[in-house]
């Protein structure tokens, strides 16, 4: 047996011992995703439990090191290790953009001090994150934005105002874009971490055309900001916001998914009726992007791990990602019928095929529209001339 | 097996590359077997350089004087057939025909693969009936006739059929024209009597024939596997033909894609290089995604075959064969229409290569299904 074939027995006998039955049953609503953080109200033991034995393990974040709270899984490894987990329809134990986001601007920019703090709370799920990127003036240009640091010495003093902050009223702390020199657009915003308890920031939630209200205007009024939670150095924030971007087009553009989507089909066959030849001919062109984008995904998970790959090549995964994904929801809706129409009944699992539908509207807008995504592939991979 | 080439592949890659970028070239190639309406459509001695380069006989097995390499190696050099619209029988008669022919008695593979990967020998698949390509249905039949066969019936897009060497034949032995058992494949000689060729020129220059088979004796040394037993073994050959066409469609899609980014980088309209305007740019950015996604389920697919490579071809396999077929001709039908518009003009004349493109992908798209039948295929392997 090879080493990787020992470790994926290990891995498997691992997942049988200490992944609970509820854990391998789809997640359907909300409250199934597991966010960690001060204030998060475990759904059940199974899902407490599940937290735990795989923090312990360092499974939360595979291939982090050790030291910081990871499992030190090579490349080929953590491949085994969501195979095996997708073998047996696991959950994942913990979301968090901590670990997706924050986690591996810190990696690369952070000091030692940092990474054993910070990507050691964010591993064990104790400390929940939120992104303080847009403002109300700054959405694809978002290096126009005004939010103001000023210096006092041992720290700073935050005024502003950010907006569309995933779950800021549930978040503990903050990785946020300031700026601390008013002279230079680019090179001076500076990477800033802070509590949300600190004196003088408050949330306000938005209500969405989904009926749910995932994020929110975040307001600073003389929020206090010690020197040593700058990750980076000092004004040049930008270069880690990019970074970190790039993880989250990332992250959003995993939303696509391909093996699922054959289950449209299938449900569609079910429906009373018979199968209208339109809808089921766009279901299977819908079926061949999604297969083919899966492949994509793994293509690019697979460079990624090794550095091969165009750098910005994150872009084209978050256009294409989101795009299919509104399509695929499209097409939930339309095989749905009325029956997807409801908004609230218990049937309707609370109106999620509905809302789920309305929350893709905003996948091809957050993180880099569509249009800035395909700005961004035409100067950087394609070169051609003359864009911004 | 992580989802790109590996050390050795890229080497090969390299090689192949430079080899058909130069000796296979538009202008010494397509241009000249065209403009000399040469009756073959490609030139032997292009397929002997392929054989001094170990290329004609890569996918056959080691034990039959072989590579023993696998669709993976092979897509890497259908890639660059596609990317310089070299024509070659490399698809039918080193990717296609040794599928077959490894499904053969020793005698039958003795008898066919050394010339093929000498280079001497050129193979065509004689597999669709009618102008769609719709292999679930064959009528073309094969009846007992002592200890052999006696072929009866037709079969159109027979690509370079009408100068090749043997004919890989899929014929009906018993039951109806819509079974799924009853199929046997055959290797048919060049010069067995009652075959008949209507040679035509297809769009993109290449020939194709009707070939008639008119009571055709065959003797029991014709027969490749079992018969009757032949619809997987076809299915074989379907895959690999579908997976390295999608592979040279990749190709096609490539070529044309960069010759048009690089016109976008020269023309210059309204006093600004026409690369500038957002509106190109966008298109031009989504083809490029499309175009990435192309390549990434071909070489899904070519490395589930890879590990197939016993017997019936898997459930997961064959969706993504279709998959890959279907989505590398949406995108290669994408980049050649925005490559000709995007050229304006001079995108309409012989003169330039984008033209070329465009035709060469229409018979790609033909060639082994289409991608509307490879998206109904989905469909129905996913049980809708």
């Amino acid at each position: 047996m090879s080493d990787l074939e020992a470790f994926r027995a290990e891995i498997r006998a691992w997942l049988d011992a200490n992944c609970p039955p509820e854990m391998r049953e789809p997640v359907r609503t909300e409250d199934d995703v597991c966010w960690g953080g001060r204030e998060f109200k475990f759904k059940n033991d199974a899902q407490r439990q599940w937290l735990e034995s795989c923090a312990a393990k360092g499974y939360t974040v595979p291939d982090w090191p050790k030291e910081y709270g990871g499992a030190g899984m090579s490349a080929a490894e953590a491949k085994v290790w969501r195979e095996e987990m997708a073998k047996i329809g696991a959950r994942i134990p913990l979301s968090s953009f901590g670990i997706w986001m924050l986690g591996p601007a810190l990696l690369k920019f952070g000091s030692e001090e940092q990474k054993r703090h910070y990507l050691n709370q964010i591993a064990r799920g104790e400390i929940r994150w939120c992104q303080g990127y847009s403002e109300p003036g700054s959405g694809s240009d978002l290096v126009s934005l005004q939010t103001y640091g000023e210096d006092k010495g041992d720290h700073w003093v935050v005024n502003g105002q950010k907006i569309w902050t995933s779950y800021a009223d549930k978040a503990d702390w903050i990785f946020c874009l300031v700026r601390t020199d008013k002279a230079d657009k680019y090179q001076g915003i500076s990477f800033l971490l802070f509590d949300m308890q600190s004196p003088g920031v408050s949330t306000k939630p938005i209500l969405l055309i989904s009926g749910n209200s995932p994020f929110c205007e975040t307001f600073f009024d003389n929020v206090k900001v010690p020197k040593d939670q700058i990750v980076g150095p000092l004004n040049r924030g930008w270069d880690v916001a990019k970074y970190l971007l790039g993880h989250e087009r990332e992250m959003i553009s995993g939303a696509g998914g391909g093996d699922r989507t054959a289950a449209i089909g299938a449900a569609m066959n079910r429906m009373s009726g018979g199968v209208d030849p339109i809808l089921r001919a766009e279901l299977a062109q819908f079926d061949v992007d999604a297969l083919a984008y899966a492949a994509m995904g793994e293509k690019f998970m697979d460079e990624v791990k090794v550095g091969k790959g165009h750098p910005a090549k994150s872009n084209m995964m978050k256009y294409a990602g989101t795009e299919l994904n509104k399509r695929r929801h499209e097409l939930v809706m339309a095989s749905g019928g009325s029956a997807a129409l409801e908004w609230d009944s218990e049937g309707s699992d609370g109106g999620s095929k509905a809302r789920n539908w309305l929350r893709t509207k905003a996948n091809s807008i957050e993180g880099g529209t569509s249009e800035v995504m395909l700005n961004v592939i035409a100067k950087r991979i394609l070169e051609l001339p003359g864009v911004s | 097996m992580p989802l790109y080439h590996t050390d050795d592949q890229a080497m090969l890659a390299e090689t192949v590359t430079g080899f058909i970028a130069d000796e296979g070239a538009i202008k010494k190639q397509l241009r000249r077997w065209r403009d000399e309406n040469c009756q073959d459509g490609f030139g032997h001695d292009l397929w002997r350089r392929f054989a001094e380069m170990g290329l004609t006989g890569m996918l056959v097995a080691e034990a039959d004087g072989g590579l023993g390499m696998g669709h993976t190696e092979a897509g890497i050099v259908l890639e660059q057939i596609g990317r310089n619209l070299t024509p070659s029988p490399f698809l039918t008669t080193s990717v296609m025909a040794t599928t077959a022919l490894a499904g053969g008695s020793d005698d039958v593979r003795g008898r066919w693969l050394p010339g093929i990967v000498a280079g001497q020998t050129v193979a065509a698949m004689a597999i669709d009936e009618g102008a769609k390509h719709r292999p679930e249905r064959i009528a073309c039949r094969a009846e007992k006739a002592g200890n052999g066969f006696r072929l009866s019936g037709a079969k159109d897009f027979v690509v370079h059929g009408a100068s090749a060497d043997v004919l890989i034949v899929a014929a009906r032995t018993s039951g109806a024209d819509d079974d799924d058992a009853g199929i046997t494949l055959f290797a048919v000689p060049k010069d067995a009597s009652g075959v008949s060729h209507d040679n035509v020129r297809l769009v993109d220059s290449s020939m194709a024939s009707h070939v008639k088979f008119d009571a055709v004796e065959l003797d029991g040394g014709a027969v490749i596997g079992d018969v009757d037993g032949g619809r997987e073994l076809l299915g074989r050959v379907l895959a690999a033909g579908r997976a390295g066409a999608a592979a040279e469609q990749a190709g096609v899609a490539g070529g044309a894609m960069d010759m048009t980014v690089d016109y976008l980088k020269q023309r210059k309209q309204f006093g600004k290089l026409i690369g500038e305007f957002q509106a190109l740019q966008h298109r031009a950015a989504h083809l490029y995604s499309e175009l990435e996604i192309a390549r990434a389920a071909v070489i899904k697919a070519q490395q589930l075959l890879d590990a197939n490579d016993e017997g019936a071809i898997s459930q997961r396999a064959q969706i993504m064969v279709s998959v890959a077929k279907a989505k590398a001709g949406k995108v290669a039908g994408l980049a050649v229409r925005e490559g000709v518009q995007m050229h304006g003009g001079i995108g309409m004349t012989d003169e330039y290569d984008i033209g070329l493109y465009m035709k060469r992908d229409r018979a790609l798209a033909e060639f082994m299904g289409d991608a509307f039948y490879h998206t109904q295929r989905v469909a129905e392997l996913s049980g809708y």
